[in-house]
């Protein structure tokens, strides 16, 4: 069939004008999408999807890969070695964790570690994330650029230390009373806070990290001190974008120091307060699971366990690893909402999507 | 005209001067006192008689680390793995970002899902572990099971990484790139004569990003090298750690203290970070404030 001038082009006598054929947009929609056309693209732009095959196998094999052993939670994992061939079982592991049946000791632990997960990031959240703003905001109250640097580069300090020499730090700077070839007293921050009262010397001779009562706290201060100065970098950067002369017309107004912080400080800072908050409660199940692993032990499993070192240790050490994908896929598709949720929140309220 | 401090003004200075005093040394103290745990006498450190300043000076923890074969070998493995991991993590995330980064790229939307998708959901640790077990064949017959080659291509992508990266090159302007392709520049061209020189600090903070999570990656390397020869620095210090604080039963007849040994250990693994802290210190801020990304 041979193409007329009218496939492309309609005449509006009206007018006098011509406009586009709607019938030919659709034309060129279907030859677009074309598979020989398609294909045709692609040679002819070979180097660019060249390019995106590394990053496509790395994430393939070790991103998406995962996902589909992560479907062993709905199979029998003693019928066949691969997932594939193991018999489906439905939610039999799901409810195997979830209830308590028959008097098992698994799903209470589960349980415990749900909860300790839910109230670590949740007390991360209350006191981990005012700290840096509070830091920012002392440290915009120093005038002296020399000044503020060292302020600024001694607290930044402990974020550069790895997760494994912070945590050994920790562990020996709370250690417990030695007895036998070694001898020592307890390590130095355990004595002083027994000196000034705040945990009993028994305590410290059995180990500040051995205390279920106390794990928490040591992983948020940890947490503090490690974090604190770092993140207080973006809100700090929001701090100085204030005009001096705002202040001004506050002083003039007769705006004390708090009533500055109240309408000035506050309503400019507030977009980043907003969007740092929702990307904190997006990555609220995200308990950093190396440090916890790092630093928990079999005597504070009560308060330390979090899902993540709870499967860990029934899949890697245990070998039960239908049940620890059972208790990742919880966490995850948790973990997930809590994103997505975040992420619509952040669109709506400030136009700024995070991902 | 200088105004005079109002009270409550004067008050907020005097709190924030103490309060970041205060916290200033608490971030500083527990690195003195494990220089300071480390040069300390035996019997002072076993007596815990250190607050701040050692006493009874002695050298042999680091003498002994400086001449220990072991410990050198896992400072040039993470080296190793630093080096190597950064690159390939850096070459393989501009590559992508690049792809990626083209209006003119096909099925765009579905491979920027992708890459997303694995942001909101990771399969976490179990099933990735399995995953790595199941596909050991194909790494026994490529030679790296047990191997550094195995981390630096395990577990270094951060989809983040990319999309900072993909959103630095769609800022270049697309004259210029029109321009290079009128003068005859090829792809690879554009990539490294154009795009790479535009987005310079980016590309410098996502592999300074890079560089930190291979330098402090501990939990990939220890589950996939078992050969204690290939350990990185990380796992050697917890290693030496957990073996350190067992030592109930058998007898300790070194000229230090258990603890100055660990503490020389833990010194060792933070001086070459303090030495490039000062040059690395700008590109951390600016990678802080490019946390808010828009789509």
């Amino acid at each position: 069939m041979k193409a007329k001038a009218t496939d492309y082009l309609v005449y509006d006598e009206a007018t006098g004008t011509y406009s586009e054929n709607p019938e030919q947009r659709v034309r060129d929609d279907v030859e677009k999408h074309h598979w020989l056309h398609v294909l045709k693209i692609v040679i002819k732009d070979w180097r660019l999807y060249l390019m995106l095959i590394p990053m496509i196998l790395i994430f393939l094999f070790w991103r998406y890969f995962p996902m589909y052993e992560l479907l062993g939670c709905f199979k029998n994992n003693e019928t066949a070695s691969k997932v594939a061939d193991q018999l489906f079982v439905g939610f039999y592991h799901f409810k195997r964790l979830l209830f308590t049946t028959g008097g098992s000791e698994l799903s209470l632990t589960f349980w415990q570690a749900f909860r300790n997960t839910f109230v670590i990031s949740f007390y991360g959240l209350c006191f981990g994330f005012p700290m840096p703003i509070i830091l920012a905001l002392f440290f915009n109250e120093i005038k002296s650029n020399v000044m503020r640097s060292i302020y600024q580069v001694l607290t930044y300090l402990p974020k550069f230390m790895s997760t494994v020499v912070m945590t050994s730090l920790i562990t020996l700077l709370l250690q417990a009373r030695q007895t036998g070839a070694t001898e020592a007293d307890p390590g130095v921050v355990s004595r002083l806070l027994a000196a000034i009262g705040l945990i009993s010397q028994e305590t410290a001779d059995a180990g500040l990290l051995f205390d279920p009562k106390y794990f928490r706290a040591i992983y948020e201060i940890s947490g503090i001190w490690e974090t604190a100065g770092y993140d207080s970098i973006v809100f700090f950067a929001a701090v100085i974008a204030v005009s001096p002369t705002s202040y001004e017309a506050a002083q003039i107004d007769g705006a004390g120091k708090m009533a500055q912080m109240r309408y000035v400080v506050l309503p400019s800072i507030l977009s980043t307060i907003v969007i740092m908050l929702i990307t904190r409660i997006g990555s609220l199940l995200n308990v950093g699971y190396e440090k916890v692993l790092l630093l928990y032990d079999s005597r504070t499993y009560a308060t330390a366990d979090v899902i993540s070192t709870f499967s860990q240790r029934l899949g890697l050490e245990n070998g039960d690893t239908a049940i620890a994908s059972a208790a990742e896929m919880m966490n995850n598709i948790i973990g997930m909402l809590l994103v997505i949720g975040a992420n619509t929140i952040a669109k709506k309220a400030s136009n700024v999507s995070l991902y | 005209m200088k105004r005079k401090l109002e009270v409550s003004e004067l008050i907020f200075k005097i709190i924030s001067y103490t309060f970041l005093t205060i916290f200033a040394i608490c971030c500083l103290y527990p690195f003195l006192y494990a220089v300071s745990a480390a040069i300390s006498g035996r019997d002072v450190v076993e007596a815990n008689q250190i607050v701040l300043l050692p006493k009874d000076i002695q050298w042999y923890a680091f003498k002994e680390f400086f001449f220990d074969n072991s410990f050198w070998n896992s400072y040039t493995n993470t080296l190793f793995l630093t080096v190597f991991g950064t690159l390939f993590s850096v070459i393989t995330s501009i590559l992508g970002a690049y792809a990626l980064s083209k209006k003119r790229l096909l099925f765009r939307k579905g491979f920027n899902f992708f890459l997303v998708f694995t942001m909101w959901f990771s399969a976490g640790i179990v099933p990735q572990y399995i995953n790595y077990i199941n596909t050991n064949i194909i790494f026994d017959a490529i030679g790296i099971t047990d191997d550094k080659w195995l981390v630096v291509i395990a577990m270094g992508m951060a989809a983040m990484n990319i999309i900072l990266l993909r959103n630095a090159f769609e800022g270049v302007p697309s004259e210029i790139e029109e321009a290079a392709r009128v003068d005859g520049a090829t792809e690879t061209q554009i990539l490294t004569k154009v795009y790479i020189p535009m987005s310079k600090s980016t590309i410098a903070t996502v592999t300074l990003f890079f560089a930190i999570s291979r330098w402090n990656g501990y939990f990939w390397a220890r589950q996939m090298i078992q050969n204690s020869n290939e350990h990185p620095l990380q796992v050697y210090i917890r290693l030496k750690l957990e073996s350190s604080l067992n030592l109930t039963d058998s007898v300790w007849s070194k000229p230090y203290a258990v603890y100055s040994g660990l503490y020389a250990l833990i010194v060792c693994a933070i001086i070459p970070i303090l030495i490039i802290y000062p040059f690395i210190q700008k590109y951390f801020a600016k990678g802080v404030n490019m946390g808010g990304v828009k789509e």
